[in-house]
């Protein structure tokens, strides 16, 4: 009798596990309009709008928030809760006339109250480490219906910041990080912690309406379940995945080739020794191959630098100093013998271990340190604790990292390698370096400025402040029945692009 | 009830002593505000932030205001999610417990059945086989069973999707179905124990002399085994799954990673490496609950099962 009892369960478990599989759930989602996004990383910090530190927080939660300005496909910043932007002539004085009609989420309207409770929230309380500092100059009043910001110096990159202050309604900070509510073209509807978080398309939306009902972010921490769930066709969007997650992906599916926007480099202690010498760095520098480390980690995918501009910044890169250094182990022996150093030194190569695109590198770069006669050792650590040692602590020789921007200024890839910078973690010193990033800063006519920034990326080139590596290709794997993904020059997904064909 | 008296106090004292183990381990690997602020941190902000959640004050403050909070039913907010604690762990509990009851329940049904069978074998060749192969099957741990499992049915024969899991919410059957084969990993180890302690049980009542009266009185052997060596070979057995249902929840914390389940396991992990205290202290005291409980559940079941147990000792 107990036979037959198990054999009966076992039957209908059987059957259980094999319905949750056959079903084309692809379709089903085509005729609800709905669209599933795989995210290889949990949501793990706030929502609150002021508190996300995550770049995958972040890219996805801007679909529910907005700012006064916010960025556009092409890297500017365009009008979103404010109409228009009136800079007085010596650009300290901004006026933003209010959009009329603009609704958040919860139905209300907003008023010059909710911009002004949301820049004083956020200066605050953001963990942004230089939002605050503009903010703190920033003297916002309403006139009307108008917003009027009195800045206390010129600065160029003000609009940018100001994308970076979501609007949120009147007294709703505490709240935000359980309920969000923004302006933006999808409000929230639930979020499961480690399994999804679920947005529904904004009706009452001021701009373009989107065209996709439901967005569900599914999160897979684990790559292969990751792959899996595509080739399954559960999913219908991943965004930066690396070449070999794509190879495995079946029909279906279309990818794209992007960047990760992010300045990979062999950073170096420039306060350390040996490293002080700018013989040693350029040596460093003429002893890694670029091209074999494109070659070995990406099939030669990536696209190489020369400085702390990626590509697609494009208005800032230098493509000149791109092969500036190029693969040359005498001349790497030369410049060491030149240095002191005939017999090489020792030094390690920290890499955060939960990054495996900075770890592959690291590998390539230790065996071809070793070549040019230094003796380089590979460092693993948690990434908890490169921030701490790391970045904070700045005890460390060299570490293959990459950093990217929070906002589309050259600044923010720039500004930290100014000597007195607290986040210049490489301790690079250069009165030239300094003296052209606070000139670009104040510069008001665009051309002069972008001249400017220009001259200080090729400092850092040529004084080889760190052994630039490359913007890592990553790519997004996208349902071949969806169509008009947009890529940013900075992290984002933007769900309101796309469609069903 | 001077019993469940006993019990509660030895429950109250183990929550106290291993929280208070897990929250003074904490103090050694360090606190979340690294993490919680990113890499852009501003050394005022972390003194700020870590004044404003009080990682300045002494280690056995902290720990008292914790666990009142904690017995006022406020299991706290996440560092990192900013969300009340009980409202993310207690939806993955569910979770985790279908998954040990599923495993649970096949481990019962399968091993009782299975060493019965091998107990009422008439081949000794088959028997031994049985023995050698169950002895195999006992040393392979569950996350292995797992993984086999995972390329076998997931990635070989497309029986299932890794990682696609489905909530209860959504599809019932598909919530079940995903778990099956974690559970089948966990209760696999536990039904070749259970079997092999059955089999030798049994075997061992088998050859008493109230079995042979038994069978001089015309009794046959599938009476005798199961009315008579059964009942008294199950007493023992009854205890191993007891501890094997304590256990098999450690299990869970494992397979969860292997087959991407969203339960108490992944977030204890995640929340351990992000620093996340309050989510780890609810989880270590939930666990902790939960084996007590399980082993005064056992201690209940033995005098009903056998009337010589009394539990007033």
């Amino acid at each position: 009798m107990n036979k037959k009892i198990i054999s009966v369960l076992l039957a209908a478990l059987m059957i259980f596990s094999l319905c949750s599989c056959g079903k084309d759930k692809g379709s089903e989602r085509k005729a609800a309009n709905e669209v599933v996004i795989g995210i290889a990383q949990d949501l793990g910090d706030s929502l609150n709008p002021y508190q996300m530190t995550a770049a995958g927080t972040k890219e996805i939660m801007t679909n529910l928030y907005e700012g006064l300005y916010k960025v556009a496909p092409s890297g500017d910043y365009v009008p979103a809760v404010a109409e228009d932007c009136n800079i007085s002539e010596d650009g300290t004085v901004y006026t933003f006339p209010l959009r009329q009609g603009v609704k958040f989420h919860n139905g209300k309207e907003v008023t010059a109250e909710d911009v002004i409770y949301s820049f004083k929230t956020c200066l605050e309380i953001s963990v942004d480490s230089s939002l605050p500092a503009v903010l703190q100059s920033a003297d916002v009043k309403s006139e009307g219906n108008n917003i009027v910001i009195t800045l206390s110096a010129a600065n160029n990159d003000f609009l940018a910041y100001v994308s970076l202050v979501y609007i949120i309604p009147e007294g709703y900070s505490a709240e935000a990080a359980t309920n969000p509510v923004g302006t933006g073209p999808y409000k929230f509807v639930s979020r499961s912690v480690q399994e999804s978080i679920v947005f529904e398309k904004f009706d009452e939306y001021w701009g373009t309406p989107a065209s996709i009902k439901k967005v569900t972010c599914k999160i897979h921490e684990n790559s292969t379940a990751l792959i899996a769930a595509i080739n399954a066709g559960a999913i219908d969007l991943v965004p930066h995945l690396t070449l070999d997650q794509v190879a495995g992906i079946g029909e279906g599916y279309d990818v794209l080739e992007d960047s990760m926007k992010l300045v990979q480099a062999l950073y170096l202690n420039n306060a350390r020794e040996p490293f002080n010498d700018v013989r040693v760095r350029k040596a460093i520098c003429y002893a890694l191959d670029i091209d074999e480390i494109l070659k070995i980690t990406a099939e030669g995918h990536g696209s190489k630098l020369g400085s702390s501009i990626y590509p697609a910044f494009s208005k800032y890169f230098d493509e000149s100093l791109v092969g500036m250094y190029p693969h040359n182990v005498d001349e790497a022996k030369r410049l060491l013998t030149e240095a002191g150093y005939p017999d090489g030194f020792s030094m390690t190569v920290t890499v955060p271990s939960n990054y495996t695109p900075h770890v592959n590198v690291g590998q390539v770069i230790v065996r071809q340190l070793q070549e040019a006669g230094i003796k380089a050792e590979l460092k693993e650590i948690e990434w908890n604790s490169w921030l701490t040692d790391v970045y904070s602590g700045r005890d460390f020789d060299s570490t293959v990292s990459g950093f990217d921007a929070s906002t589309l200024t050259a600044n923010a890839l720039l500004a930290r390698w100014t000597s007195d910078n607290k986040k210049n973690m490489i301790g690079f010193k250069s009165e030239r370096y300094d003296e052209l990033i606070a000139k670009a800063t104040v510069e008001t006519d665009d051309a002069i400025r972008t001249q400017l920034y220009k001259e200080a990326t090729r400092v850092l080139a040529e004084e080889a402040a760190n052994a630039y590596i490359q913007d890592l290709a990553e790519y997004t794997v996208i349902n071949k029945d969806l169509s008009g993904y947009t890529f940013y020059p900075l992290y984002r997904i933007d769900f309101t692009t796309i469609y069903y064909k | 009830m001077k019993y469940v008296l006993k019990k509660a106090i030895n429950l109250i004292l183990t929550v106290v002593l291993v929280s208070f183990l897990a929250f003074c381990a904490f103090q050694i690997i360090g606190d979340p505000i690294a993490r919680m602020l990113g890499a852009e941190a501003t050394p005022e902000k972390i003194a700020q932030l870590r004044e404003e959640l009080g990682f300045n004050r002494p280690v056995m403050t902290r720990y008292l205001e914790w666990a009142g909070n904690f017995l006022r039913g406020d299991m706290g907010i996440s560092y990192s999610y900013k969300l009340p604690v009980a409202e993310m762990v207690l939806p993955k509990l569910g979770t985790t417990v279908a998954l040990t009851l599923m495993a649970f329940v096949l481990t019962c049904v399968a091993s009782i059945s299975i060493g019965v069978f091998q107990v009422r074998l008439k081949s000794a060749r088959i028997d031994r086989l049985m023995t050698v192969a169950n002895q195999i099957i006992m040393s392979i741990p569950p996350f292995f069973i797992g993984i086999l499992f995972t390329c076998f049915f997931g990635l070989v024969l497309h029986w299932f999707t890794p990682g696609y899991f489905v909530s209860f919410k959504e599809d019932p059957a598909g919530f079940f179905g995903y778990l099956f084969l974690p559970a089948v990993s966990i209760a696999i180890p536990k039904i070749s124990q259970c079997v092999k302690m059955l089999r030798s049980q049994t075997g061992a009542e088998l050859e008493k002399d109230y079995i042979r009266t038994a069978y001089s009185r015309g009794m046959n052997t599938g009476f005798a085994v199961n009315y008579h060596a059964l009942h008294n070979a199950i007493i023992p057995v009854i205890s191993f799954l007891a501890v094997s249902l304590a256990e098999m929840l450690a299990s869970c914390i494992i397979i969860e990673q292997i087959f991407t389940i969203p339960g108490i396991g992944r977030l204890l992990l995640s929340s351990i490496s992000s620093r996340d205290f309050t989510v780890v202290l609810a989880i270590v005291v939930i666990l902790v609950i939960w084996v007590i409980v399980v082993n005064y559940i056992a201690d209940i079941i033995y005098p009903l099962v056998d009337p010589r147990i009394k539990v007033s000792k």
